[in-house]
């Protein structure tokens, strides 16, 4: 994009100092609502401008912010920072490189939904650029913009960060809350939705990083403004990661449905000595592979969807003629196994159960018999499972074997005498770290 | 004694949530850099801190993977080997980190300098192959620069 939306640190060198920040309209936002804006304007032009939820879900941000009841306090503003899909770096981006513009959509969103406390969960990994968000924070405070009566309008906000430690799990709303509670990150059963009792049981909006990345320039410039860019049922720019196979992998920030996955896999360097693509995760391993036929599709909610896979977190892992397909889909596979909590039995027995088939297979001893298995083990999990974590862990195994089964036959055949040797490295390795209580 | 030795730390993470419950995993954060991993004292401790059963804190600390529930290398170098970082790589890399150390992924050295560790996506795939020396992102990875990172530390 010639002028950026969220990835601004790509236009402004240093815009996550607060000064340069906010001789670039940094925090207008924020002093324009405090100063002329109820907030229930605040929420009306999100709801007007069709931001829709980044972390995945792609789910109307302003008419999630209507959810919560107006008589019941204290309200929390949750910020899911916990950006643990494979292929996801975007959050990571936005909180090190422009940490002022989260912050100051955090601050519209507390606004908006009269809360006055919000906490930033990052990933436990983030403890790095956690330290620039927080000095960010730091700076914020300082300059009178959180706090007690900010810019003398008697709204007062604090915002706080937790760090969680290794679950991918907690990325699930729901388990973020648990995890900010103290507790085990596992989902919690809904109704009640966090909309009405959601942290501490008191009514809570969560959003992702990226979501209230968007905010300061809605609020600012107005909802036609931000339609100007995307479709109609898909606004705004998206970030894209893009990762695997291409030579300039990174964030790529692109309005919605403007471009194609072929195009964006251009825009990335292409793939590794031109090879042909072979598949593309369009959200890391929880979408749905889409086969070489799909490069055409266009980057928004709705065309991701008809052509069979999601467009979640926008996290393109790019797959090219090099890959074999099996062993992808064991990563995968792996990955969930590791990632499952273990609350609900059709997740935590299935993604073991189809890691053991997969290794039988990579391992050189399966057959084809094995290939249906997998398919019974997906089917045994799909719409059974308590969250979405495990129905996610079906798309790895079904969508490969749905497009690529041919893959599947050809490694089958060529390896049934246990002959996969370039594999067993990286199988012995896993279970040894298996055994030694590392949970794999 | 973490409330006496970290006794600033403690008040301010105590006082950033409406329940002590809420504290457990920073406190355990705390607990991890004063004593290297959450030893059951360490537990008891912050069981102490946050008026919760040990057990209870224990199994906090068995249910997330950054907490160490046994004794590690003074550096932990934690290497991505997921599918976007073994697309660019990582497994070759993973196989020469362990060649260099001596070691396997899940072990630590003789000497007690290093613990090499295997990790699932850690959010930076544009990047790979990445690790993380301490939760210190190392990006773009060679065996190269690796070798150098482990003999700048030795």
């Amino acid at each position: 994009m010639e002028k950026h939306v969220l990835l601004r640190d790509l236009d402004i060198p240093n815009i996550r100092e607060i000064d340069i920040y906010q001789a670039n309209e940094g925090y207008a936002a924020w002093r324009k609502a405090l100063t002329g804006m109820k907030p229930e304007e605040v929420m009306g032009v999100v709801k007007d401008s069709g931001l829709r939820g980044r972390g995945g879900a792609g789910f109307p941000a302003g008419v999630k912010w209507g959810f919560l009841p107006k008589d019941v306090f204290p309200k929390y503003v949750v910020v899911n920072g916990d950006e643990s899909e494979a292929g996801t770096f975007k959050d990571h981006q936005l909180i090190a490189k422009n940490p002022h513009q989260v912050i100051e959509g955090v601050a519209l969103c507390a606004y908006a939904v009269q809360a006055s406390t919000a906490y930033i969960y990052l990933r436990g990994e983030f403890a790095e650029p956690a330290k620039v968000l927080q000095a960010a924070i730091d700076e914020a405070y300082a300059a009178g913009l959180l706090g007690n009566n900010v810019l003398n309008s008697g709204f007062n906000l604090d915002i706080r960060i937790h760090l969680g430690a290794g679950a991918y799990i907690c990325g699930e709303e729901t388990a973020l809350l648990e995890s900010l509670e103290g507790k085990l990150g596992q989902p919690r059963l809904r109704p009640p939705f966090p909309a009405v009792q959601g942290l501490y049981a008191k009514p809570t909006v969560i959003n992702n990083v990226e979501t209230l990345a968007n905010v300061p320039p809605i609020v600012l410039n107005g909802a036609q403004w931000y339609r100007q860019f995307g479709t109609e049922k898909s606004p705004g720019t998206k970030i894209f990661c893009v990762s695997g196979c291409v030579n300039k992998p990174g964030n790529y920030e692109l309005p919605l449905g403007q471009n194609t996955i072929r195009e964006l896999i251009e825009m990335a360097g292409g793939t590794p000595e031109g090879r042909a693509v072979k598949g593309i995760l369009p959200a890391g391993s929880s979408a749905p592979i889409l086969p070489a036929s799909a490069l055409d599709t266009k980057l928004d909610y709705e065309s991701l969807a008809a052509a069979g896979s999601i467009l979640g977190s926008a996290s393109f892992v790019i797959l090219d003629e090099s890959v074999d397909i099996v062993w992808a889909a064991r990563k995968m596979v792996r990955f969930f196994k590791h990632e499952s909590c273990g609350k609900c039995t059709p997740c935590r027995e299935g993604t073991f159960w189809a890691l053991r088939v997969y290794d039988k297979i990579v391992s050189g001893q399966g057959t084809q018999a094995d290939i249906d298995a997998l398919v019974d083990v997906a089917n045994g999990m799909a719409n059974k499972c308590f969250c979405l974590l495990g129905e996610f862990a079906t798309s790895p195994i079904l969508s490969t074997i749905k497009h690529f089964r041919a893959d599947y036959e050809q490694f089958v055949r060529e390896h049934q005498n246990g002959t996969a040797d370039e594999y067993r490295d990286e199988l012995l390795r896993d279970h040894a770290i298996q055994v030694s209580g590392q949970h794999v | 004694m973490l409330k006496e030795k970290r006794a600033d730390d403690v008040q301010a993470i105590l006082a950033k949530y409406p329940t002590k419950r809420s504290a457990v995993m920073p406190l355990l954060y705390v607990a991890q850099q004063e004593y290297g991993y959450c030893d059951d004292n360490a537990i008891r401790e912050v069981a102490e801190l946050t008026e919760l059963d040990p057990t209870e804190v224990k199994s906090v600390v068995g249910f997330y993977t950054m907490f160490f529930e046994e004794k590690t290398g003074k550096y932990v170098i934690e290497v991505c080997d997921d599918l976007p970082c073994a697309l660019r790589g990582a497994d070759e890399f993973v196989r020469h980190c362990e060649h260099k150390l001596g070691i396997r992924a899940g072990e630590t050295t003789a000497d007690g300098k290093f613990t090499l560790r295997t990790v699932m996506c850690i959010a930076a795939c544009d990047r790979a192959p990445v690790a993380q020396v301490n939760t210190e992102y190392k990006y773009s990875l060679t065996p190269e620069s690796f070798d150098k990172m482990v003999d700048d530390l030795k």
